[in-house]
């Protein structure tokens, strides 16, 4: 095919586009601007606004979400940018009807891990990330590992004992 | 802060994008991992009318090694060069080392080689460790191909000799003698900041002497630079604590670095130079030997 035919035909329409995400294993489909950022696109779109936005630059870690497996920032990518992809956010680590809390939550609620929570979601994808594949993380190591999220109310200290606990009481 | 409306295409292969790029030159822009791009498109300091978004082109990322080079796909994130390269020795451990300081986890699953390079930031670590490994950069356009060298590449503050309608496409590290060593090492503010300044080095000796070397910095000059006489000083010579301490003085003296908020001029020549004593120790003295004095 001839390629100024596939950029005009295939893409007639550019600043708008249909794209299907799953996230905390549902999938969605929706027409989303292509200046809308993947958090924007989860909190406002999807109505899953356990995903914070802090800075939108990159810097505090607060839309942190899990794409494909792996750890981002939410604010660093548009939305079209996340087609055929699949999410997780915070919603996505205890399922919402059941009592239980995912054991990495329930470290954070025991050990005082939260003040205000806007950091908490960000923070709380990132220590299941890193507690996925660690057993036996060292203060320096989960320190290390948060380094990229932001809080403003708890000094990371809560945030570190209550990572430290997870890492006993999650069966993984 | 949120982006000015633009037009999004996301070509599938190189062709494609190379016309695209023609087509649109200077009112288009590269989205790669978007670490860099997407927080100015936020701040609206970049403005592209069409956003040409790469992470759909087919065979831009991956790393495989051919008859000795390393290559590395522009489009490879710096979470898959950290991982495959975690066992590396000699010279290539150096970028290893160097894409561990690029942000942080999240930062770097979607952060690419190719755009850390061709973004050009001054405090970048990629740039300095490709500089100092003596790599290629190829770079397509839909006339062809050519290859640079990073001091070809690198022009200076977040500027590269990338035309409108180029692409980097490909970075290549060539094998570096047995015997070769590396060190790359750095000074920030806080975890996954950006270098206040960083030291690539490195070395190789035969017989006690310094046969072949490369030195890059970031952050100690208003774009990437490499430490030229640093190298020639040290080529054919044992690298002695005095000459290394002599040569890295000498260097850090003639840096011009910009002044900012973290500190003055004076400040980055100083970690400039004491970095630059410690990287080519830890690059020139035997595994195990005990880290030189640096007062
Ligand atoms: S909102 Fe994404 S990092 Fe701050
Ligand atoms: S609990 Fe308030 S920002 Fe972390």
């Amino acid at each position: 095919m001839d390629v100024e035919e596939r950029t005009v035909a295939d893409q007639a329409d550019l600043r708008e586009r249909t794209i299907r995400v799953t996230v905390n294993g549902t999938t969605y489909e929706r027409t989303v601007s292509v200046r809308r950022s993947l958090v924007d696109f989860v909190r406002e779109d999807l109505e899953l606004t356990g995903s914070h936005v802090g800075c939108e630059h990159g810097v505090c870690g607060a839309c942190t979400v899990l794409m494909d497996g792996e750890p981002i920032r939410a604010c660093l990518m548009l939305a079209v940018q996340a087609d055929g992809a699949e999410l997780t956010t915070v919603e996505g680590l205890a399922p919402l009807s059941g009592e239980d809390l995912h054991p990495v939550q329930q470290a954070f609620w025991d050990h005082h891990g939260l003040q205000c929570g806007f950091c908490t979601s960000g923070i709380l994808l990132t220590a299941y990330d890193f507690l996925r594949d660690k057993h036996g993380a060292t203060e320096d190591e989960i320190r290390h590992a948060i380094s990229g999220n932001l809080c403003r109310c708890t000094g990371y200290q809560g945030i570190v004992r209550s990572i430290q606990a997870a890492d006993q009481t999650w069966e993984r | 802060m949120k982006p000015a409306p633009f037009d999004y295409l996301t070509p599938t292969s190189v062709d494609e994008t190379l016309a695209v790029l023609r087509e649109h030159e200077d009112d288009a822009k590269v989205l790669a991992g978007g670490q860099s791009l997407v927080p100015m498109l936020n701040f609206r300091l970049a403005r592209p009318e069409v956003l040409v978004d790469i992470n759909r082109v087919a065979g831009l990322a991956g790393i495989g090694v051919e008859d000795g080079t390393l290559r590395i796909g522009a489009m490879t994130r710096h979470r898959a060069l950290e991982t495959h390269l975690s066992s590396a020795d000699g010279a290539w451990a150096l970028l290893h080392e160097a894409v561990g300081h690029v942000g942080h986890a999240h930062i770097r699953s979607r952060g690419t080689v190719g755009g850390s390079l061709a973004h050009a930031d001054p405090s970048a670590e990629l740039p300095a460790a490709v500089s100092a490994l003596g790599a290629t950069l190829v770079v397509q356009s839909a006339d062809g191909t050519r290859e640079v060298a990073p001091e070809d590449f690198f022009e200076g503050f977040f500027t590269t000799s990338l035309a409108a309608d180029e692409l980097l496409t490909e970075i290549r590290v060539p094998a570096w003698p047995a015997g070769t060593r590396s060190s790359f090492l750095e000074v920030c503010r806080r975890r996954g900041d950006f270098a206040q300044v960083a030291v690539a080095a490195v070395v190789t000796l035969t017989d006690g002497r310094v046969t072949q070397a490369g030195v890059g910095l970031a952050g100690a000059a208003p774009g990437t630079v490499q430490a030229r006489s640093v190298v020639d000083g040290l080529l054919g010579r044992e690298p002695d604590a005095g000459t290394i301490a002599e040569l890295a003085a000498n260097f850090a003296a003639d840096l011009d670095p910009p002044p900012d908020s973290h500190g003055p001029a004076e400040y980055r020549r100083h970690l400039a130079r004491h970095l630059l004593v410690r990287a080519l120790t830890k690059a020139t003295r035997p595994a195990g030997a005990t880290r030189a004095s640096v007062a």
